[in-house]
């Protein structure tokens, strides 16, 4: 049989458009290779599936020894969330027609221009900002490229970034950031309340941006947006905050606060978890071409075309690009997460603003609900207990007896995910709207009568740095890097 | 003769695109209406909370945002109708995106994919839990290693452009360990190599040195070893170019930057012609990538999500980012986080799992000698379409009297355009009008008036000659009726749209709502 995915694989085919060309092997195509190049063997690769019942079954062997979330409760987040999907969204993102189409011409592929248009559009609502990017690959990407266009605005080295910051979304800016600009963080107390007198000291003439994410990786909302916006620009700094557009039905946006540059991650809006491979960046600035020239993503523009009452659309600021100039554009653009925007455009259609205001409501309140619950428990600390969260706190279990590793344990054998350990003693929780009452009284319960007598006189092993420790110097980074 | 009851098809088709004249989303809106129910606050929560859960005013947003309002199967038909209004690889003969190859992404694939077990999975899990992403990642790199013959692989970056980030990382990392970091400033690489070589290279901070190719198409040598100097950190380098051309004296290039101590790095976005042919370590390179939605068949989603790949030697290792998966010898996968060399991270987590997994699905149906039927049949494809396409009058190659082309070719239009008046561009207005992709290619246009197809594996020989007549008839319009593809595209989607408002910061408009910030009245209906 010759191969179902290759049509000119049929002998007499093959044979017959060699002789069309005047070639009598495939061989022959190869002539510009050197020997010396060529293999000399086939390559050493498992035996193929032969058919696809045979693949099917090989690959679902394997993903039998996975665990969905759906047969497990799990409180994990840190970057990845899990929110509904609604099943519209997936209906639309799996068509062919979108799954397949490449990242296009405007006269052929006009659907993927006026659907990434409307995601930028809808984002521009919850965001209130005139200019949201095509999507760039993460949020960490997003963030990323938001501080080095505050280094080319203002010709600055220095980042000052406060509140809690995941490890990985460290890692990457870091990497990416290097020899352009570097980091400064400014420790946060456990409340979680941001030290604006420290800012304001930090905020020098070398002092390109403020960084902060609200809700964090700790999930708190800072409620100091507008200070820091301030501070930012009375030292000639831009203010760059990244937040999640899941909460902006019932957050303020950054913007209206004073930021510059909001930029962030799209997973929550209508994106499977994937194992964390399912995301998606936006970057979103005012109509201000000494921003959007910084901007190194595709924009789509709306324009008139020849016939009245049609909209056409093309790329704006195009010579900006990598595409258009290579090493002289900002940055670079390439293939990155077009779908997922796509996936967030429909998310946001069926939502409308009542919806985004319902969820956020939910979320608060299942967040607090969490919190309070398990503040409520002997031994369990709640740091930030009294700052406004979304979907996410911290707690902390080293009066409890067990350390986190042991907590982990004890949640699973019950089949449970209670969190995401951030060291010995803290446990990064997550609650959204897909969580009941009863299962958060299920994640309480664990706590407060563990499945396991918890062992006694082992603080010596819980916490390997002092809690103290942790929240003065080193909680403004840390992270799932496992 | 019997007269038939339906005449036979004309030789091309009579397509029209989907014209659905559709508003844009907000223009459909209905207040009140919504398209799908939240879970709302339990009163047992809302009785146990209270108002604690109140923001403060500081950061309680005033106004709900002023999205659309529809209800459900407005969305679905909103959407759907632009979904029609795209030219999927399901369905037309999408040739003509070279050096992006456009082949088919198996139906399998998708099926095996939508599965809770993948897409409903947390990377925070228990990796007991986990076992099976854990082992189809290091399964994929062990298959990508052997393909590329590089001794550790990753698949964390999220696609091609970011994968050639981290190698320009990883480069930088070497350097830098080595006690050669600020000396090593330069990267070097070829105008027939991806943009983002050398944009990921200048973002790293290097000075870019773009080396254009000999007169026969090839890169040049001379101008290699001229531009070496104990300043090169590394050169970047696609082989076979964006022409179609396999550069024969490549291990020299990279013996030459070996000698002067920097690191050679084979952008393999496109592999699709040489697989089980010819791989990067032969050649002596260092590092390499693949792009898992080019060679490796997964969609490419209307631009991502994708996947990239970097392949590494033993002496990059310690540099990849983070962590990697291991299988320890129980059989057990688990994340080695422990690497103090690395560069950390690219992506979040472990990269674009539903990629990931396609890619495995992919090779795990092809099997070595599936790989390498691809890689002749696509190289066959190539030289076959070009056949055809040589004989339009106009159309010619770039170079051509370097004949051994690999898996595409970069032509040009330059003696149609000198003749009809008619660009490479306004080709490709009218070429959607017959229901087929069409692409120029990168800047700059060293190629005057160009055009790139790569036909790769997926598509039949009819398929071919009809993509070729296509061409032609293009091509005779533009001589015989120039007009009709000046104005084109008349069957498409949409019609002509002026692109002056898209560089004027006055006129641009990227979202709704700047557009009717800007022109009051518009989207009013009557």
């Amino acid at each position: 049989m010759s191969h179902p995915y290759i049509p000119n694989a049929v002998p007499a085919v093959k044979a017959a458009m060699l002789e069309a060309i005047g070639l009598s092997s495939t061989e022959e195509l190869y002539r510009a290779i050197p020997a010396a190049l060529r293999m000399d063997r086939p390559l050493d690769l498992p035996a193929p599936a032969r058919s696809e019942a045979e693949l099917l079954r090989h690959v679902r062997g394997i993903l039998a020894r996975n665990v969905s979330t759906q047969d497990t409760l799990s409180f994990l987040g840190g970057g990845t969330f899990p929110h509904h999907v609604p099943a519209v969204v997936d209906e639309v993102i799996n068509r062919g027609e979108f799954l397949t189409a490449y990242a296009g011409e405007p006269y052929e592929d006009h659907g993927r221009f006026q659907a990434l248009f409307e995601y930028c559009s809808q984002m521009a609502e919850l965001l209130e900002l005139d200019v949201v990017n095509v999507p760039v690959y993460d949020g960490f990407q997003a963030a990323a490229t938001a501080l080095r266009m505050t280094g080319r605005l203002t010709g600055r080295r220095r980042v000052v970034a406060v509140g809690a910051i995941g490890a990985d979304m460290r890692s990457r800016i870091d990497d990416y950031i290097a020899g352009a600009l570097h980091i400064d963080a400014i420790p946060t107390a456990p409340t979680g309340s941001i030290d604006l007198a420290a800012v304001r000291a930090a905020a020098d003439g070398d002092t390109a941006a403020i960084y902060v994410e609200t809700p964090d990786y700790h999930g708190v909302l800072h409620t100091e947006i507008a200070e820091l916006a301030e501070i930012a620009h009375a030292a000639g700094a831009e203010l760059v905050v990244s937040c999640d557009p899941i909460s902006l039905g019932v957050v303020a946006s950054p913007a209206t606060l004073g930021a510059d540059i909001v930029c962030g991650d799209i997973q929550s809006l209508g994106v499977h978890q994937w194992f964390g491979g399912g995301h998606g960046g936006y970057i979103a600035v005012r109509d201000d071409p000494r921003y959007i020239m910084e901007l190194p993503s595709r924009l789509f523009g709306i324009a008139a075309t020849t016939v009245p009452g049609e909209y056409g659309f093309g790329d704006v600021a195009y010579e900006r690009t990598s595409f258009a100039v290579r090493e002289e554009g900002k940055e670079w653009v390439g293939t990155a997460a077009a779908l997922w925007g796509i996936a967030a455009a429909v998310y946001l259609s069926l939502m409308g603003p009542a919806g985004m205001s319902e969820v956020g409501d939910t979320i608060l309140a299942h967040t607090r609900y969490a919190i309070k619950g398990l503040a409520g428990v002997p031994g369990l600390a709640v740091p930030s207990e009294s700052a406004p969260h979304f979907r996410e706190f911290v707690i902390d279990v080293s009066e409890t007896g067990r350390n986190t590793t042991e907590w982990l344990a004890a949640g699973r054998s019950v089949g449970m995910e209670p969190g995401i350990a951030l060291d010995n003693a803290r446990l990064l929780v997550c609650v959204t709207e897909i969580h009941s009452k009863a299962d958060i009284d299920r994640l309480i319960e664990l706590f407060a009568a563990p499945p396991h007598p918890a062992r006694h006189g082992s603080t010596a092993t819980v916490a390997a740095e002092p809690v103290a420790a942790v929240a003065t110097a080193a909680a403004t980074t840390e992270g799932s890097a496992r | 003769m019997t007269r038939l009851p339906v005449a036979p098809k004309p030789p091309l088709r009579r397509f029209h695109q989907a014209r659905w004249d559709e508003p844009i989303v907000f223009e459909l809106s209905t207040p009140g209406s919504r398209g799908v129910g939240v879970p709302g606050v339990d009163p047992a929560i809302d009785a146990a909370i209270g108002d604690e859960a109140a923001l403060p005013a500081a950061i309680r947003r005033e106004n709900p945002p002023a999205l659309p309002e529809l209800a459900q199967p407005q969305v679905l038909r909103h959407y759907v109708r632009l979904s029609q209004e795209n030219l999927g690889a399901d369905f037309n003969i999408d040739v003509g995106q070279g050096t992006c190859t456009m082949k088919y992404s198996p139906k399998v694939n998708e099926v095996l994919i939508r599965d809770p077990r993948l897409y409903d999975t947390h990377p925070c899990q228990d990796p007991a839990d986990a076992q099976g992403t854990l082992e189809i990642v290091h399964r994929l790199e062990r298959m990508l290693a052997e393909i590329s013959g590089m001794d550790a692989v990753t698949v964390q970056p999220a696609a091609g452009s970011a994968a050639i980030w981290a190698n320009v990382s990883m480069i930088r990392a070497y350097h830098a360990s080595r006690g050669e970091g600020a000396q090593r400033d330069e990267i070097i690489t070829t105008i027939f190599s991806h943009p983002s070589n050398a944009a990921c290279a200048k973002t790293a901070g290097y000075k870019v040195i773009t080396l254009y190719p000999d007169e026969h198409g090839y890169p040049d040598l001379a101008a290699l070893k001229a531009a070496l100097s104990d300043r090169t950190a590394a050169l970047l380098i696609t082989n076979p170019e964006d022409t179609g051309i396999y550069n024969p004296r490549i291990a020299e290039f990279v013996a030459a930057v070996h000698e002067v101590g920097g690191l050679a790095c084979y952008d393999q976005a496109n592999a699709n012609g040489i697989l089980g042919i010819t791989r990067a370590r032969d050649a002596g390179f260092d590092l390499c990538h693949f792009n898992l939605h080019k060679t490796f068949s997964t969609p490419h989603a209307c631009g991502g999500p994708a996947a990239g790949a970097c392949g590494v030697t033993e002496a990059l290792e310690p540099f990849l980012p983070g962590p990697v998966v291991v299988r320890d010898d129980d059989g057990t996968y688990r994340l080695d986080a422990d690497r103090p060399q690395s560069i950390g991270k690219v992506s979040p987590f472990y990269g674009v799992i539903p990629n990931i997994v396609r890619a495995y699905t992919w090779i795990m149906t092809m099997g070595a000698e599936g790989l390498r039927e691809v890689a002749e049949i696509a190289a066959l494809n190539n030289n076959y379409l070009a056949h055809q396409i040589l004989q339009i009058p106009g159309a010619s190659m770039g170079y051509p009297e370097t004949d051994a082309r690999i898996e595409q070719i970069r032509y040009t239009w330059q003696e149609l355009t000198e003749q009809a008046g008619i660009s490479t561009e306004q080709i490709g207005w009218r070429a959607a009008d017959f229901g087929v992709h069409y692409w120029s290619s990168h800047h700059p246009f060293v190629i005057p008036e160009p055009f790139t197809l790569e036909p790769t594996e997926s598509y039949s020989r009819g398929e071919l000659d009809e993509y070729a007549r296509i061409i032609a008839e293009v091509a005779r319009e533009a001589r015989e009726d120039p007009e009709t593809v000046r104005t084109a595209p008349h069957r498409s989607t949409v019609h002509l749209t002026g692109h002056k408002d898209f560089d004027d910061p006055d006129r641009w408009a990227v979202t709704w709502r700047a557009y009717l910030r800007k022109y009051p009245g518009a989207g009013a209906r009557p």
